[in-house]
């Protein structure tokens, strides 16, 4: 008897951390949403109420759409990160069938060399790319974005997926080549198939340093016509520093992307950390 | 194309000829990552050698290094950077990551309720960027909007409050605990998928000799997943000495006040790209930059050869 209320004593003490520190993960997330659709008294008057309707305004989501061309940088950003993971995956996913399948002479080290930009991160190199991309005239295109990008994701990339690719029987693949499939139509239609879970899941990691990066855009391509959605909004925040509804609503504008990727992929990307396709 | 036979056997690959496939598949990868990722990078590195001598480039040797260590411009701007990074480095040691293991902890409670509500909840802000993240806490710890004295006063502590990002001592302390905020996601993901792989027969034989609770904890579980402890840490650390965005963010290029909050991914931003009235110096940026590099290098070999060798591995 004693033990039970103490196993329920123990539990609810568990739920009361744990929901704390859910107040404490999403608090400001809220509070930002609910404050974008206040009037300006209301956000400084009654921070933490939800809008009523004496104090419900879209001024700020006006002002937004107006002064900013949020649009544009939408496509921008949709489309660095689209054609990026495509890239990754595609090239990626070669690599790593070559690295997994074949034996032959530098199969380690290619591995070995491929690896280094797990940890070593791309943007040391800044210096010499923007030079680069300069003398090849690609500064301020978002080609020079997916270039980066592409070469960034493509380490973690082949890593986890050679490591899937070895899973992949051997029996499956030798009775392809008995029925006359090339290497290339092995690969393309007997391995890429069973690989589709843990390409969703390479897909996640990869979008989600991409989309939210300010560092590249800022220095490759800042341009009006090339900028992504997060130097959109970082460049329009600090513009807007002192209107409170332009800045709430152009942070909320911000969010729900990510909010909506994450409801629809949050299930793989758990799944795919707590598999160990991370390690 | 023709190349049909099995790839198994040191005779087979004697007589066959050359396979192209190979080639065809490691190409794109491997073009793409030298050319845009490792070339770069040793070229940043190269350049730090060279600097503008008489209006020309020329080789200087570690000349750069010494500007960079010694000459008051520059080492009073770069051991203060320097600092800064360890500071925000060492909170995120001892914050991120004992709070992201005991949540992992609490989250791994067999038959515990939510536990997916939960964990959905605690990885959002690490989706966020930088940007919404930086804004937000902006605003809350704003003594203007006035969210964080209300927060504050709930629990009668409001005395304390202070515009911690506005004054040197607690703006490099406030900007860590705000990327702390955001990053907890990920040692909390890492150390639970540690935790589920322990197998329950381990967890049983603790329960039988009556070692439950906490001491299963520390004495059964923590051991266990020392290995993943060691992974957030280096991934942390490799983070950390990289990290830019949030700081720019929150306090802008130029990491006021004061400079309290440059770390070396902002102090590279401004010497290399220029603010105001300072010109873009590349020679030194590489220079920065190559520091990082080693920095990094370093951390990442004290982890692979001191620290992940150590640790004793548990086969299941």
């Amino acid at each position: 008897m004693s033990k039970a209320r103490q196993s329920t004593l123990r539990t609810s003490l568990v739920h009361v951390a744990l929901i704390a520190y859910t107040l404490v993960a999403l608090f400001p997330v809220f509070l930002t949403i609910i404050n974008s659709f206040k009037s300006k008294q209301a956000i400084f008057g009654q921070p933490l109420r939800l809008p009523g309707p004496s104090t419900f305004s879209l001024i700020g989501y006006e002002t937004v759409l107006k002064q900013g061309d949020f649009v544009t940088y939408f496509q921008n950003s949709t489309v660095v990160t689209v054609v990026s993971i495509f890239l990754v995956l595609l090239f990626g996913a070669m690599a790593a069938f070559a690295l997994s399948e074949y034996r032959f002479r530098g199969n380690t080290l290619m591995g070995l060399y491929l690896a280094i930009g797990i940890m070593i991160p791309i943007r040391l190199g800044t210096v010499a790319l923007l030079q680069g991309m300069v003398a090849s005239g690609l500064v301020n295109t978002l080609t020079s974005l997916v270039l980066v990008y592409t070469a960034q994701g493509l380490p973690l990339a082949i890593f986890i997926l050679s490591e899937f690719m070895r899973t992949v029987s051997d029996d499956l693949k030798n009775a392809g080549r008995i029925d006359g499939l090339s290497e290339y139509a092995i690969f393309f239609r007997l391995v890429l198939p069973l690989v589709r879970p843990a390409m969703a899941t390479v897909a996640v990691f990869t979008m989600i340093p991409i989309w939210n990066d300010l560092w590249f855009p800022l220095i490759l391509a800042p341009g009006e016509s090339t900028k992504t959605v997060t130097l959109g909004a970082q460049l329009f925040i600090g513009q807007f520093v002192t209107n409170w509804n332009a800045v709430l609503a152009a942070l909320s504008l911000a969010i729900f992307p990510v909010l909506v990727l994450y409801v629809i992929f949050s299930r793989q990307l758990i799944r795919g950390i707590t598999s160990g396709a991370v390690k | 194309m023709t190349d049909l036979a099995p790839e198994q056997g040191e005779q087979a690959s004697r007589r066959r000829p050359r396979r192209w496939h190979i080639l065809v598949f490691l190409a794109p990868a491997v073009v793409i990552y030298t050319a845009v990722m490792i070339l770069p990078l040793f070229e940043t590195l190269r350049q730090s050698l060279f600097n503008v001598v008489d209006g020309e480039r020329a080789f200087v040797g570690f000349a750069n290094f010494a500007t960079l260590f010694g000459d008051p411009r520059w080492a009073s701007d770069f051991w203060n950077a320097l600092g800064n990074n360890f500071v925000f480095f060492l909170i995120h040691m001892a914050v991120q990551n004992p709070i992201g293991i005991a949540l992992a902890a609490l989250l791994s409670l067999p038959g515990l309720r939510f536990a997916a509500f939960y964990r959905t909840a605690f990885f959002l802000p690490t989706l966020l960027s930088f940007v919404i993240v930086g804004f937000i806490w902006k605003l809350i710890l704003s003594p203007i909007w006035g969210v964080a004295p209300w927060l504050l006063d709930l629990v009668g502590m409001k005395s304390l409050f202070a515009p911690w990002l506005g004054k040197p001592g607690s703006a490099l302390i406030a900007v860590s605990l705000v990327s702390v905020w955001q990053f907890i996601g990920i040692p909390m993901m890492l150390i639970y998928a540690a935790l589920l792989n322990i197998p329950e027969e381990v967890i049983e034989a603790a329960e039988i000799d009556g070692i439950t609770g906490w001491g299963q904890f520390f004495k059964i579980k923590l051991p266990l997943v020392l290995p993943a402890i060691g992974i957030i840490s280096i991934l942390t650390f490799v983070g950390n000495f990289n990290a830019f965005d949030l700081v720019y963010t929150m306090q802008g290029a130029l990491a006021g006040p004061d400079r309290a909050t440059d770390i070396l991914g902002t102090f590279l931003y401004r010497t290399f790209f220029g603010f105001q009235l300072q010109l873009g110096d590349p020679s030194m940026g590489a220079t920065i930059a190559t520091i990082m590099f080693l920095i990094i290098l370093i951390g990442v070999c004290i982890y692979l050869f001191g620290i992940q060798r150590r640790i004793r591995r548990y086969q299941f």
